[in-house]
């Protein structure tokens, strides 16, 4: 059984004893504990179901590359799924529940998949769940996302908060084991604004759990020394529980800091996600064990061999009493000296290799170890946990020699450097055959904005992984108290003759299932490449990305393939390292952060005015002011009623306002505008149409030339940025000699449509300094002064087909002059209106709207604009384009009026039928529905549309489709619906 | 995430302040080319793989559109500049002709 031991567990504080909940079990630890120590400390090996065949699993491993000891940790607001027991530190209180398994983590119905596994291999889903096509939406979807996922959904809102940080440095150095502490150092000492990142607790690596000596001194003491001159120099910050999660171009790094995970008190941000930009990015992430293909190799109790000493060193805990040790590699045997000092049993060592270790294994002899060469496990016994293993011939097929009672296997396969930092800019790997590991291939690494390696590795990293090796990498030559290690074997299979049983039982990818003869079957079945292979399998595809299995099945790969482990390859190392919470991406940006709301000056009062809100690009506009009693629909046939009747009010301060200012702005805004505006008059407005290089409408607004070298161009909301931006673009690649500045005013003007009958009565009875009566302020002009104590610019323009001015007033003022508009035109019937009154207020006139009649496709002549499109420039943007073939078609789609025969609204998005079917099959059609609404003016559905040769058939009855497939009549008619002379807006 | 120097105001700048703009130095064609000029200046694009001279602008900082010269597969940098050029300065050419020899850029080779 496992327990903790009475002596040993450099991490942990025997003083400060802790408690928590595993699957509603009360279990103790301690300070510095790992929930997987802590676990083993109570006897607690199986920790969960694998995803597939539900197979009991145990820890395998003791760091970031556990594959199996994944939790559904806390609860409520603080509920996580997939919480990895190797890199959890414990704290008081902490809640945990296994996955993947129904009822009970000992009983589980799943298991039953164990029975099929024969009928379950690789691919099975593609190919069983294929056909016949019905049978997916209703039979097999609902049954693979019920057995799908391995922990639970979090149900409430996440209760942390995290932030991020930004960081400048020269060098970055990822890993705090003896080699990131050492290349740190260098830096430091070279005068380099140095950062170190350690993703654990703790410093120092293997080297400290190995015992190794550095130049006499302890590792543990040169570790403690190196990190206090670290700390000691003002330019290297040191960081722990901070993880280098992923390397981006031009020296972006993430690092991902743990804050309050290992805490009781979880307040303040739980993560902060370091956002960091390096000149240099050393990595010394070290290496991660591999280990053995040999049947029942995930039972648990198989652990890798340098996390069976981990547990013993670190935490004080022994995984079993008896512990087989099985190896390819010289490394394992420390294991087995470790355990043995801590006074517990190893029956055998198993070394495949015929020749064994190296001068170590003098050191296992005398302890008494006996060493077992040339021979493999065939098999390990037991269910739920280790009971012994049968121990047969590496070279031969399987039978079995003996049997060793054991309640601990300990495997080693060798050493893969961690690639993936190096890996993720492209970095590029060579295959090196004696130590059977990828390595970094310092010629071909990842290159930065200067065309240089940005990215370096140090110590195991490297591949080096003698202490004294990983330090002479690093820059430092010290000696150590190592002894040489023989050649390691590799050993991708074991027995290498193991039959297809066997091979049933080897397993490659312990989260996603995977086995030795689920990767042979798809060699066998044409897959060649590995990244093919990856998602046939699902070998590497689990949350830990394939940490242990990604080499062991590349090998099996290649073996089946008869190609080389390099011509294989391996697949794409993509960020992050491990997983990272979502809540660290998103920061502080969640609420009302998330995506900040733009408001008019005037936003508290429709706030406090029964305001609908709508979502104008960023802005939020008020649809309608709906009062008690009433209905939305209701608030906007009141509002329009009003308007046309007595006078409304609306808050236009969203429409964008750019002042185009200098000795060449009128050419500039000719370009610009189909609209010549050069020649509009000081003092005069014109309603202008912008086109981009395509020839389709982008944008319309009013302008207004303020002085002879300034004119003030009026944009659609949402428009004002990339209406600012187009211009700046012109500007500054294309007309760069024109002398013509720009500026950007929406924010710091407020402006209010008065419209309606009684508008002029309205504004002159706030007083002020300007003559607004018919003859001095005609249509489509603008006036400068005094409105009542406001200093006013206002404009006599109609969007309404009403009498209407826009009142301009600096920001500051907008909200006092639309409460003095709503005090002064009580006794008037004043109302607000909204966005949706002004649509339909728009749609009865036939004025058209950007985004509502055209849609990127559509040119000013299929909306019968031409009148605004001057025949006398020379260019303007967009005009080559309007002569070509197609667009000049008499053909295309023109903008048309539309009267439900019924008085009905004609549904939003409908179209217009034509006989026969294109050669997608699709039904032809020769109209759409572009606008569409209940006039309250009319009492009647009106719509605008687009339809072939619309213009020339006027009183024709088309068709339009409705979802429920019958279909509603319409006439083609004028699209002015409302005083189509235009004598309203003219008083 | 790239970094390119903003010409204008120095700033070292981060690709998520950029807005990127395409390809540099496109010729316009308009009223009076023909129809292949014309679709060349509207659709007819270099997508290189290797060194590609393309429009960004400081759309968080200064506001300013700048040109680069960057090499799409690697992403190194070989200069940015100012956008008001035909065609890219001397230095310029002169690092990316120090890399590929042959470099050339459409009729500004
Ligand atoms: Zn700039």
């Amino acid at each position: 059984m496992s327990t903790r031991l009475a002596n040993s567990g450099r991490l942990i504080d025997r003083s400060k004893p802790v408690e928590f909940k595993f699957n509603g079990k009360r279990f103790k630890g301690y300070e510095g504990d790992t929930l997987a120590s802590a676990l083993f400390a109570n006897d607690q090996m199986m920790v969960g179901r694998s995803f597939k065949y539900h197979r009991p699993r145990g820890v395998v491993a003791s760091g970031a590359e556990e594959p199996n000891a994944l939790f559904n940790m806390g609860e409520g607001g603080r509920f996580e799924p997939n919480q990895r027991a190797t890199t959890q530190e414990l704290f008081d209180g902490l809640t945990i529940r296994s996955q993947n398994h129904w009822p009970s983590l000992e009983f589980d119905i799943g298991a039953v998949n164990q029975l099929f596994a024969r009928w379950l291999p690789a691919g099975f889903y593609y190919k069983m769940f294929i056909h016949p096509r019905p049978f997916w939406k209703h039979v097999y979807e609902p049954f693979i996302r019920q057995s799908a996922g391995l922990g639970q959904v979090p149900q409430e809102k996440d209760a942390d908060t995290y932030e991020h940080f930004y960081y400048f440095c020269d060098v970055l150095v990822v890993g705090g084991g003896i080699a990131g502490l050492a290349a740190a150092l260098k830096e430091g000492q070279a005068g380099k604004k140095v950062l170190l990142l350690e993703q654990t607790a703790d410093f120092g690596g293997r080297a400290v759990v190995d015992g190794v000596e550095i130049d006499g001194k302890s590792a543990e003491a040169w570790v403690q020394d190196t990190l206090a001159a670290l700390n000691a120099m003002p330019n290297v910050t040191v960081r722990n529980r901070n993880m280098a999660s992923g390397v981006y171009d031009h020296g972006y790094v993430l690092g991902y800091e743990r804050l309050t995970d290992h805490l009781s008190d979880k307040s303040g941000p739980r993560h902060r996600l370091w956002r960091i930009r390096a000149g240099h990015i050393i990595t010394a992430t070290g290496a991660i064990e591999r280990p053995l293909s040999f049947a029942g190799n995930d039972i648990p109790g198989v652990l890798l061999a340098a996390a069976v000493r981990d547990y013993v060193v670190n935490w004080g805990v022994s995984v079993g009493d008896r512990t087989v040790v099985v190896t390819n590699n010289d490394d394992a045997y420390r294991t087995a000296i470790i355990l043995k000092n801590a006074g517990l049993a190893v029956p055998a060592i198993i070394d495949a290799r015929a020749s064994g270790a190296g001068p170590i294994a003098a050191e296992v002899e005398k302890l008494g170890i006996r060493v077992l060469k040339g021979k493999a496990i065939a098999k390990v016994k037991g269910k739920t946990r280790v009971t012994g293993v049968k121990v047969c011939l590496q070279a031969g097929e399987g039978s079995v020699i003996e049997e060793i009672a054991c309640d601990c296997v300990a495997m080693s396969g060798g050493w893969s450097p961690v690639v993936h930092l190096w890996s993720h800019c492209g970095g590029k790997l060579n295959w090196d055959e004696d130590l059977a590991m990828f390595r970094p291939d310092p010629s071909r690494a990842p290159t930065g904005a200067d065309g240089k390696a940005f990215v370096s590795t140090v110590g195991s990293a490297s591949g080096y992984l003698s202490t004294a090796d990983v330090l002479k990498d690093a820059g430092l030559e010290v000696t150590t108290n190592e002894v040489a290690a023989a050649p390691l074997e590799p050993v991708w299979l074991m027995p290498q003759g193991a039959g297809p049983k066997l091979r049933m039982k080897a397993w490659l990818d312990y989260q996603n299932d995977v086995k030795v003869s689920d990767v042979q079957l798809a060699a066998r079945e044409g897959y060649e490449s590995v990244e093919h292979t990856k998602r046939y399998t699902t070998l590497g595809m689990a949350t830990d990305q394939g940490k242990l299995s990604n080499i062991n099945g590349l090998a099996i790969l290649s073996k089946s393939l008869d190609a080389s482990i390099p011509n294989v390859g391996t697949t794409t190392f993509r960020p992050p390292y491990t997983p990272i919470s979502m809540g660290a991406i998103t920061g502080a940006a969640r609420d009302e952060l998330f995506q900040p709301i733009h408001k008019t000056p005037m936003f508290d009062w429709h706030d406090a005015n029964g305001a609908d809100w709508e979502p104008v690009g960023h802005w939020r506009r008020t649809y309608a002011y709906v009062r008690n009693g009433e209905t939305v629909h209701d608030a906007v046939n009141r509002e329009i009623l009003n308007v046309r009747e007595n006078v409304g009010t609306l808050d236009a301060s969203t429409l964008g306002k750019i002042i185009v200012k200098g000795p060449d702005a009128g050419k500039f805004l000719d370009m610009l505008y189909t609209n010549m505006m050069s020649t509009l008059g000081v003092g005069k407005c014109r309603y202008g149409l912008m086109c981009n290089e395509n020839g389709f409408l982008s944008d319309d607004g009013v302008v207004v030339r303020l002085a002879e070298d300034t004119w003030l161009c009026h944009t659609t909301t949402g428009g004002a940025d990339r209406i600012h931006g187009w211009m700046e673009d012109w500007l500054q690649c294309e007309w760069w000699d024109w002398k013509v500045y720009t500026a950007n005013v929406t924010e710091q003007f407020a402006q209010i449509a008065v419209a309606g009958p009684k508008a002029r009565q309205l504004l002159e009875k706030l007083g002020g300094n300007m003559d607004l009566s018919k003859e001095g302020f005609p249509f489509m002009t603008y006036v400068e002064g005094k409105l009542g104590e406001f200093d006013a610019r206002i404009f006599r323009i109609s969007f309404s087909g009403e009498l209407s001015y826009e009142v301009s007033v600096p920001a500051s003022q907008g909200a006092a002059l639309w409460a003095a508009l709503q005090e002064a035109g009580k006794d008037l019937g004043v109302m607000p209106y909204g966005t949706e009154a002004m649509h339909i207020l728009r749609a009865e006139k036939g004025f058209i709207m950007i985004g509502d009649e055209t849609d990127g496709t559509i040119i000013p002549q299929d909306l019968n604009l031409q009148w605004a499109i001057s025949k006398k420039k020379e260019d303007y943007l967009g005009k080559r384009a309007q002569e070509r073939s197609f667009m000049a078609s008499p053909d295309r789609w023109k903008l048309v009026g539309l009267e439900t025969l019924d008085g009905s609204v004609i549904p939003d998005g409908s179209y217009v039928p034509a006989p026969g079917y294109n050669p997608n099959g699709q039904r032809n059609v020769q109209g759409r529905v572009t606008s569409t609404y209940y006039s309250p003016t009319l009492k009647r559905g009106i719509a605008m549309g687009l339809v072939k040769h619309g213009p020339d058939r006027m009183g024709e009855v088309i068709e339009f489709n409705r979802e429920d497939g019958t279909m509603v009549k319409a006439k083609i008619v004028d699209p002015v619906f409302y005083d189509k002379d235009g004598e309203k807006q003219n008083v | 995430m790239l970094l390119l120097q903003c010409p204008y105001c120095g700033v070292n700048a981060e690709e998520t302040e950029l807005a990127a703009g395409g390809e540099a130095h496109l010729k316009r064609a308009t009223v009076g080319d023909s129809d292949e000029a014309f679709e060349g200046y509207l659709f007819m694009r270099e997508n290189k793989k290797g060194v590609h001279l393309e429009r960004w602008r400081h759309a968080y900082g200064c506001g300013k559109w700048f040109l680069a010269a960057r090499d799409t597969a690697t992403l190194e940098v070989f200069g940015t500049y100012p956008a008001q050029t035909t065609e890219p300065p001397a230095d310029v050419t002169e690092n990316i002709r120090a890399k590929y020899p042959d470099w050339s850029w459409k009729e500004t080779a």
